[in-house]
């Protein structure tokens, strides 16, 4: 089977077991809110640190897909093949 | 508590916008430092639980990436737990989600393991399990009140909780909002603002909505409380009954922190800044007041600080310890963090050039001092 994989940024590594990529079997297109919910599933303070506990993506998290921020399409909702990569990026903030 | 012997030291926990500094003392005169810990997060609060035989410090924790969570160390910052399920978010169906935790607030000796929190949005939590999972207060969140409560410029909170002895009475104060009133153990609330004013408003003297500061409680009159608002200084001796003014003798009545003695009756420290629209001590002269008599005096005290600070102490910035005679503590917006081993008379620097302090906390605890833990 295909597989989706979710590349994490160095900061959020440590809460993945190390890891720098997260993948999970796919055999077709899958929202990226459900491939949150996929990668994230016994990681759940990495999942806080990208969503809220409505679900909302946290406000400085960017994720792409195809390159494209999620925002720019249709969110949470938006659809990744199997093969895809995923990237998640912090956003230039702070000071 | 008596005087200080070998088996105590003191803690103070200093949060900033870019992370925690933890320092141990064993005279309050010379402090070992370690940080910071949570490097690029802001530590709008810091509850230090000296109950149960341990020492925990808990911190309310907000990145601006990746949110907020609460996370505690029994080992002085050697080692820090965030529960894997989260501590403190809100349950299904409210559609609200944590965006800072405001106040960590450890309860009575008499009731371990209790510990609340105030955040934003507007809300108090309750854990009873020493702070690993906090519980939202329904009564509070589902208040006919609550969609017209406001947002203060540091955001919609509530900030300050207060717990008689007993137990059954608790006061929360929100910005803006005003002092909220439990007798019930935090059942059911009511307004409790008599007295104070909201200049700011179309009506001044509301039932609600009032922009208080910070409120806390005198340590031996039951009933009395003391309140620094967005401009005006009160107490209640009625349990928030009624609120009078204490504003006189204090160079200006704005400022965001309120502090009362571990045990004695009266005495209260404030520290005034010039104004809502001069956020800065009167003159530029820093200096914290303290009244032994409840507000009818107050005593200007600057020995020790600096001639010219232009910087604002925030509410949660200032904390006072359990020790004879009480340590006086509290840190600046421009990085500076001052101390006081004698009840305000005179204070030293204990650290400089940090980040806007957001929340300082001292406590007395068991044990001989130790070097704080190693940074996060």
């Amino acid at each position: 089977m295909a597989e989706i994989s979710v590349v994490l940024p160095g900061v959020l590594q440590p809460l993945a077991g190390g890891q720098s990529i997260l993948t999970t079997p796919a055999d077709g297109a899958v929202t990226v809110g459900s491939l949150l919910d996929s990668v994230t599933g016994t990681y759940p303070v990495l999942a806080r640190r990208l969503r809220d506990e409505t679900g909302a993506l946290r406000r400085y998290v960017n994720i792409y897909v195809n390159g494209e921020e999620v925002r720019r399409l249709r969110g949470l909702e938006t659809e990744v093949s199997a093969g895809q990569e995923v990237l998640i990026i912090q956003s230039v903030a702070g000071g | 508590m008596g005087s200080m012997n070998a088996a105590e030291s003191f803690v103070l926990a200093i949060g900033t916008k870019k992370g925690l500094w933890l320092a141990t003392s064993q005279d309050r005169k010379q402090w070992s430092f370690s940080g910071p810990h949570f490097l690029m997060s802001e530590i709008p609060s810091i509850g230090i639980d000296t109950r149960d035989g341990r020492t925990r410090i808990m911190v309310g924790v907000r990145s601006e990436h990746w949110g907020p969570h609460v996370a505690h160390s029994d080992d002085l910052g050697a080692s820090w737990t965030e529960p894997e399920q989260g501590a403190i978010k809100f349950p299904e169906g409210t559609d609200a989600a944590v965006e800072r935790i405001w106040q960590i607030y450890p309860d009575a000796e008499s009731r371990p393991g209790v510990v609340w929190a105030g955040a934003e949005p507007i809300s108090v939590w309750k854990s009873t399990d020493g702070g690993e999972h906090f519980e939202l207060n329904r009564g509070l969140w589902d208040h006919p009140h609550r969609s017209e409560w406001g947002a203060g410029y540091g955001g919609a909170a509530a900030h300050s909780i207060v717990v008689n002895p007993s137990g059954d009475n608790v006061h929360v104060a929100m910005s803006t909002g005003g002092v909220y009133r439990s007798l019930d153990g935090g059942t059911s609330w009511e307004p409790r603002n008599k007295g104070i004013s909201a200049y700011f408003m179309p009506d001044p003297n509301p039932e609600f909505g009032q922009c208080v500061h910070k409120i806390a409680a005198d340590a031996a009159v039951d009933g009395r409380l003391y309140a620094q608002n967005h401009h005006g200084v009160y107490r209640t001796d009625d349990n928030a009954e009624n609120w009078e003014s204490i504003a006189e003798g204090l160079p200006a009545d704005f400022g965001f922190v309120m502090l009362t003695h571990p045990r004695r009756a009266g005495t209260a420290w404030v520290v005034p800044l010039k104004a809502d629209g001069e956020r800065i001590p009167p003159d530029g002269k820093l200096a914290v007041h303290r009244t032994d008599d409840a507000g009818t005096t107050w005593k200007r005290l600057d020995s020790g600080l600096p001639q010219s600070e232009f910087n604002a102490v925030l509410r949660d910035a200032a904390s006072v310890d359990s020790a004879e005679p009480a340590g006086v503590y509290f840190g600046t917006r421009g990085g500076t963090v001052y101390a006081s081993a004698d009840e305000g008379e005179t204070f030293a620097e204990v650290a400089s050039h940090l980040p806007d302090v957001l929340c300082v906390r001292a406590a007395v605890v068991a044990g001989a001092p130790v070097t704080a833990g190693t940074p996060a």
